[in-house]
């Protein structure tokens, strides 16, 4: 049998961004297989320079409406390392919190919303509205939670307000945090639920062996700061990310690619699962458990099932740092002194959809002389078009519809949980 | 069903994403405890971000994010064909927000430093009533969902909306926030539009003027003001220009 196909998903729907892919399989040799980024750029390395080191966090916050705590960490990160600031270990701890919040909304969000309706042959989730409104309850209490952690402890869960330069800018109040603890409480069975639900959804089976990389657990699994690590044993200090990432830009597409030991490799909460395994909380460790997901992993589809296995994490952890927050004495600092100083700094933090670089240069007075900034889905983008090439040629042997090489082609770049926008910033 | 003997309406809405974050349309799905309620007030008929599902028929066009390249243009044109009713969503949409800030460097340059051999396609930053007419827009960034649930309110009511003229400064007091002028920050909450509830006074953040001024703001007074407090020209013009509301006047 020669198998024919032809795939054209432009703007790819349930994916932040501007993303097509293309297949064309011609009497079983494949003519075509690619993904491209076709998302406008928007030149914020540029707009950065001469700003001030309190305008920059604001700034690099709206490269991205999901992530914008994560980039708000990894710049405040970059600019306190520059100036040789450390938070004080209060605001440390809430900004983890914050972390934990943004993980929370970011991969139930995407669990639900993104992911699940291919696995119920739905369009999206609106259908289930009125079908079934107990999952889409459940879906609004789990991204609930996460977003009111954010609301509370960053002060808004897009664009945040109170994590800034030196540390955070006000405690959220003891009842406040008293209400999420209970809160976070009462979504313990809406985990147990989500993994049933994912347990009965069949994942497509589809291997490419693949270099992982994630930020190194030192005690704990990592979020924010730390060295660099790969599956393929590389490993590297903060500082080196670019070492780590190898950006370059290619003639076709808007975003960048990046390669380390191969060709490309991938970031992530597959990434971060394969290399930090034994971090999770055991929590977390019998989900994964449960949906048969151990280290290393190298199917890109089963990196939803590594989100849901974080968000269990993620949902424990918070619940330890809110009492490790509460019992913090009263006047414990929150914000370190900051005195800007000529250099630079680099700032790596663990995003949902993988490990975030930013690095600044500043002159004396504070002012941005340069400004790099090295996203999740960048790094990611060549690893998807490889495993779309890979898949493409799979199912040129293998015989299927249009319809079904659509359906799984698309599926395998929504597993990434892909940030477009983001990518092309 | 009846409601004050009005028959509510169902709006078809289409949701499109241009240059932006994408984090104003995400919070449609935020505001968790009244999603449901929402979703049954509005028929999303087009919303990529969200839904395979793509159908033309739209009364109301929610238009995310600033233009800036030429494709943009053609698709903002035929949205525009094609909504009775095109809202201006964030404030991307209503000023071409932080990604304005783009058009004051030489675009030759910044896209030879960021894509090298490679330059891409990219227009000076627009916002969208610089492309077509704008019926309603809704400044934020991000917009304040409660505000869009407002608005979407008085839609299906087919009664007027009026975003507040009043500035940040009265929501603050509303709810209790100590001036941050008092913490020795500068904040441009009484020369900016309220509305959005003034999230950043109360997480310690002076405002920065996302929704762009307030009715018949005193800009000068306000200058002098800031002056007298110590606060540089270059501070107060760097955020001033941070979202483009300050520069492109309704």
């Amino acid at each position: 049998m020669k198998v024919t196909l032809n795939v054209d998903l432009h703007h790819l729907p349930r994916v932040e961004g501007h993303g097509n892919v293309i297949v064309r399989v011609d009497r079983g040799s494949v003519v075509d297989a690619r993904w491209e980024v076709v998302e406008t750029p928007r030149y914020f390395e540029v707009m950065l320079k001469g700003k001030h080191f309190r305008t920059a966090a604001l700034l690099v916050s709206r490269i991205c409406g999901i992530c914008s705590i994560g980039h708000t960490l990894a710049s405040v990160r970059a600019t306190e390392r520059a100036f040789g600031v450390e938070p004080p270990p209060l605001a440390a701890k809430l900004r983890l919190l914050a972390k934990h919040g943004e993980t929370i909304q970011s991969h139930a969000l995407h669990l639900f919303f993104l992911a699940a309706p291919d696995f119920l042959d739905l369009p999206s989730v609106l259908p289930l509205v009125e079908a079934c409104p107990d999952v889409v309850a459940l879906a609004a209490r789990l991204k609930g939670v996460g977003n009111r952690l954010c609301d509370v402890v960053a002060g808004r869960t897009t664009h945040p307000v109170s994590i800034q330069v030196g540390g955070m800018a006000v405690r959220p109040a003891r009842a406040d945090l008293d209400r999420l603890r209970h809160e976070l409480v009462s979504v313990l069975p809406d985990l147990e639920s989500a993994v049933q639900l994912f347990r009965g959804f069949k994942l497509p089976e589809f291997e490419r062996e693949t270099e992982f990389v994630a930020l190194k657990g030192e005690g704990s699994y990592p979020w924010i700061g730390g060295r660099l690590i790969s599956t393929d044993g590389v490993e590297k200090d903060e500082d080196e990310y670019r070492a780590m990432t190898n950006e370059y830009v290619v003639e076709h597409g808007t975003s960048k690619w990046c390669r380390l030991s191969r060709d490309s490799f991938a970031v992530g909460a597959l990434a971060r699962f394969n290399n930090n395994f034994r971090f999770l909380r055991p929590e977390a460790k019998k989900v994964a458990a449960a949906l048969g997901l151990a280290p290393i992993d190298h199917n890109p589809y089963r990196n939803d099932l590594a989100q849901l296995v974080e968000l269990v994490h993620c949902v424990h952890e918070a619940l330890l740092s809110i009492d490790e927050i509460q019992a913090a004495p009263s006047d414990a600092e929150l914000r370190a002194p900051v005195v800007p100083r000529a250099g630079s700094g680099v700032g790596a933090v663990e995003v949902p959809r993988g490990i975030l670089y930013h690095r600044y240069t500043y002159d004396s007075e504070g002012y941005v002389v340069s400004a790099d900034c090295v996203i999740p889905t960048t790094q990611n983008n060549k690893n998807i078009h490889n495993d779309v090439v890979a898949l493409v040629h799979s199912l040129a042997k293998r015989g299927v519809s249009d319809r079904e090489a659509e359906r799984l082609c698309a599926m395998l770049v929504r597993a990434y949980d892909p940030c477009i926008s983001c990518s092309v910033h | 069903m009846k409601y004050l003997r009005i028959e509510p309406r169902r709006p078809k809405v289409g949701i499109f994403d241009f240059t932006s974050c994408e984090g104003c349309e995400l919070q449609l799905v935020n505001h968790e405890e009244s999603l449901a309620d929402f979703l049954a007030c509005v028929e999303i008929v087009n919303f990529r971000e969200a839904s395979a599902a793509r159908d033309d028929t739209y009364d109301i066009a929610l238009v995310e994010g600033s233009i800036s390249r030429a494709d943009e243009v053609e698709r903002l044109k035929s949205i525009r064909a094609k909504a009775k009713t095109l809202v201006a969503f964030g404030s991307c949409a209503c000023f071409g927000g932080v990604n304005r800030l783009k058009n004051a460097c030489d675009l030759v340059a910044a896209n030879r430093e960021v894509y090298g051999a490679h330059p891409k396609e990219t227009l000076p930053v627009r916002a969208v009533k610089e492309i077509v007419p704008v019926d309603l827009e809704i400044p934020g960034c991000p917009v304040n969902k409660p505000e869009v649930e407002r608005i979407v309110q008085h839609l299906m009511m087919d009664l007027p909306f009026q975003l507040p003229v009043y500035p940040v400064c009265v929501e603050c007091k509303q709810r209790f926030t100590t001036c941050l002028y008092e913490r020795g920050e500068l904040c441009l909450g009484a020369i900016s539009r309220a509305g959005c509830d003034a999230p950043c006074p109360a997480g310690g953040l002076g405002c920065w003027g996302c929704r762009g001024p307030a009715l018949d703001a005193n800009v000068e007074a306000f200058r002098s003001m800031v002056r007298e407090r110590g606060f540089s020209q270059r501070e107060l013009d760097e955020r001033m220009s941070f979202f483009g509301g300050f520069e492109v006047r309704s």
